[in-house]
């Protein structure tokens, strides 16, 4: 049998390792920490970051015509008054949520494999996150007044509205990237004092010193961490289903049709995850490839993602289906309208886009051959990338260009400043990613460490997540250190 | 102790001092934030107390406190139209072309009478311009001047007394029972309710019908 058999096989009997090689602690500490550690970035990074970093001034000049010129630089008009903008955002938010599934959902669960991604993912949900809130603060005309969508004491004695789903949304993504950025940070710490203690030069011990906060490795500070590391994971778990449902009720809380419909939050959420996990697997195919990591984030992982990819995208193809049942069976004209003006209308290019990369694309991941195949994954991935954009897409403008009455219909098509600001906002998002792979961590080497062959978890009968749950092993002792034993 | 050189640790003794001063900033800035926001932009601070110096040295104390001139005389449009209109020099002239008529303080009055130029009086009570402010509506409905302006009768100069800010209007506008008299003592500088406000108040509420509206377009049109 070849090696990805073996490792995603479902024998009961075997269990299959998590990681692959039996690398011995210092060289996983070795492999990961020697990718922020080299002088030079590889050239390929270089490239794209110089790319990326175009792209994302490229932003910053859109912003800049946005805000001096006002929003009719953009092509909206009533009705359609969300075009680009709005898409844009729910498509970063949605982005996000394969992050924290991952990180807290999976850890909750005990699904070990997601030591090898939980770090990268979360990273990810940060910068997606940071995107989606650039777009409706953007988009509100006057930006400079965006404090007012806080509730502050103010001599006016005005309050925003509460009664709104934009006011919540307001509150869901702020908790959301303040609770990730936490997670992604205290999940990172002994690693930083890794990278801290491996430092040779005054700049790296200082910054990655700081931000270490002085862990040392004592049994103390590893219960405290993982103490507030569950209670993390439990705090963000919620979030994974409550972000995304508020999103959806920007739409539902409306009373247009296509959008006033009670399945839009497991709707959203599930489509949330299904292109969140079709985005970690775009940007981890290159990145495991190009740094060698195929041990760690084995096809075993991708196997998995894969099936996520799968069980999610029948997910929102149910979705999309039952929503045609619903507007058939309503017997309501307007609802039935909007659902055959979507498929048949001016914009049913979009719409078979995204049934096409959205339904019959991840159909593949029946077959254990393409779940293992990383070129065909990658595809499939880029693929529904495109299809949940699409899905935004259709979603916001079908349903405002052509609402009740024919007499108020109009249409939608995006200017240049707003299909450079979506480029822009990719080249933000992989900028901050290129940073992150070049100075972070992207692999949570402590919690590798506890899933190795080695750590001994796979004699006797097998215990849950051994490093948090199950015994400790004694005899090794670098499994606690984060490194910091190693003589230097 | 100093047989460990600097070399031998990153980070000097005295970076310990910053989780004291870290912590310390945590509590502090925020507080000092909220005082500055809360207090300190405030209207209560920045626009009460506000008392130009005007061209001529007419003292409402001397005038309305000591002689009794009524509000009205001065400033007639207050029961007829949203401006209490700042009077003519004409106005002063009913009474300085005979009184004090020498008076050197009077010199720019008289220029102005004689030249036809008005006197460029300094607006003390400034609302901004997307604030529709109705005086008539609020003097004939029984809101007193000194309910806004507070005791004129006893300013030399006048100066604002009130924040004027759009949550002291609402105040007033959500509640205003106790800042109501009898309309026709509007401009009355002393008076006080015969028995308690509150009572007193809800039943010329009553009486007179009075429905303060807290809609937007009440104020901004």
């Amino acid at each position: 049998m070849s090696r990805a058999a073996v490792q995603t096989s479902e024998d009961p009997i075997r269990r299959a390792p998590l990681v692959l090689g039996d690398d011995s602690f210092a060289a996983i500490t070795e492999k990961v920490a020697s990718i922020v550690e080299r002088p030079r970035p590889p050239l390929w990074w270089t490239v794209s970051f110089a790319v990326s970093l175009g792209f994302a001034v490229i932003l910053l000049a859109m912003l800049a015509y946005l805000f001096t010129t006002g929003v009719g630089v953009w092509g909206l008009s009533i009705p359609v008054a969300w075009g680009f903008d709005i898409t844009n955002f729910v498509f970063w938010v949605g982005i996000g949520h394969a992050g924290t599934l991952i990180s807290a959902i999976l850890f909750l669960l005990r699904q070990k494999w997601r030591t090898s991604i939980n770090r990268f993912a979360e990273g990810m949900t940060i910068f997606a996150v940071i995107c989606a809130g650039l777009f409706p603060a953007i988009h509100t005309g006057r930006p400079w007044f965006d404090y007012w969508l806080f509730p502050y004491p103010n001599q006016m004695q005005m309050w925003p509205n509460f009664r709104s789903p934009l006011m919540w949304d307001v509150f869901a993504v702020s908790t959301y990237f303040t609770v990730s950025l936490l997670f992604w940070y205290v999940g990172m710490i002994p690693d930083l004092a890794t990278l801290r203690d491996r430092a040779r030069t005054r700049l790296r011990q200082i910054v990655y010193g700081v931000l270490a906060l002085g862990w040392r490795g004592s049994a103390r500070h590893w219960h405290r961490y993982e103490r507030v590391y569950l209670l993390l994971a439990a705090l963000a778990t919620p979030l994974v289903l409550s972000v995304h449902s508020v999103v959806s009720f920007d739409f539902a809380v409306s009373q247009l049709p296509g959008w006033h419909a009670t399945i839009f939050p497991p709707y959203f959420v599930a489509g949330a995850i299904f292109s969140g996990f079709a985005m970690v697997l775009t940007l981890l195919i290159p990145i495991r490839q190009a740094f060698h990591l195929e041990n760690l984030i084995t096809e075993r992982h991708l196997d998995n993602m894969a099936k996520v990819l799968l069980a999610t995208g029948l997910m929102v193809g149910y979705a999309y289906g039952i929503e045609f049942f619903t507007a058939w069976y309503s017997g309501n004209h307007f609802e039935a309208f909007t659902f055959y003006n979507r498929a048949l209308g001016p914009f049913s290019w979009a719409y078979w886009i995204m049934v096409f990369c959205n339904v019959v694309v991840p159909q593949m991941f029946w077959f254990s051959k393409a779940r293992t195949t990383p070129w065909l994954i990658l595809v499939g991935s880029l693929l529904v990338n495109v299809g949940m954009w699409f899905e935004r897409f259709v979603i916001v403008v079908t349903s405002l260009s052509r609402d009740f009455l024919p007499a108020n219909w109009g249409t939608y098509s995006p200017t240049w400043v707003e299909v450079f600001t979506l480029l822009g906002s990719f080249g933000l998002f992989f900028t901050l990613f290129l940073l992150f792979i070049r100075f972070l961590p992207m692999i949570a080497m402590a919690e590798v460490k506890s899933v190795v062959p080695r750590a001994g978890l796979e004699r006797g009968p097998h215990r849950g997540h051994g490093q948090y749950w199950g015994e400790i092993p004694h005899q090794h002792d670098e499994i606690l250190g984060g490194g910091n034993h190693e003589p230097r | 102790m100093s047989d460990l050189g600097e070399t031998r640790w990153v980070f000097p003794r005295w970076t310990n001092q910053l989780r004291v001063v870290v912590g310390v900033l945590l509590v502090v800035v925020p507080l000092y934030l909220v005082v500055l926001l809360g207090y300190g932009a405030s209207p209560k601070t920045t626009d009460v107390g506000y008392a130009p110096e005007q061209p001529v040295p007419y003292s409402h104390a001397l005038h309305v406190g000591q002689l009794g001139l009524d509000c009205r005389y001065c400033h007639t449009t207050v029961e007829q139209a949203a401006e209490a209109a700042v009077p003519p020099t004409q106005t002063c002239m009913n009474c300085h072309a005979r009184v004090r008529a020498a008076s050197p303080k009077l010199l720019s009055v008289r220029e102005s009478y004689a030249t036809g130029l008005p006197i460029p009086w300094v607006r003390v009570h400034d609302l901004p311009d997307y604030v529709y402010f109705d005086h008539s509506a609020h003097v004939r409905r029984g809101v007193g001047c000194v309910s806004c302006h507070g005791r004129v009768d006893t300013m030399e100069v006048v100066r604002q007394v009130e924040p004027l800010s759009m949550g002291w209007c609402l105040d007033c506008h959500r509640n205003p029972e106790p800042h109501l008299r009898p309309p026709e003592l509007a401009t009355s500088m002393d008076w006080v309710p015969p028995e308690d406000p509150e009572v007193y108040g809800k039943r010329l509420r009553q009486q007179l019908g009075i429905r303060p509206s807290t809609e937007c377009w009440t104020c901004h049109r």
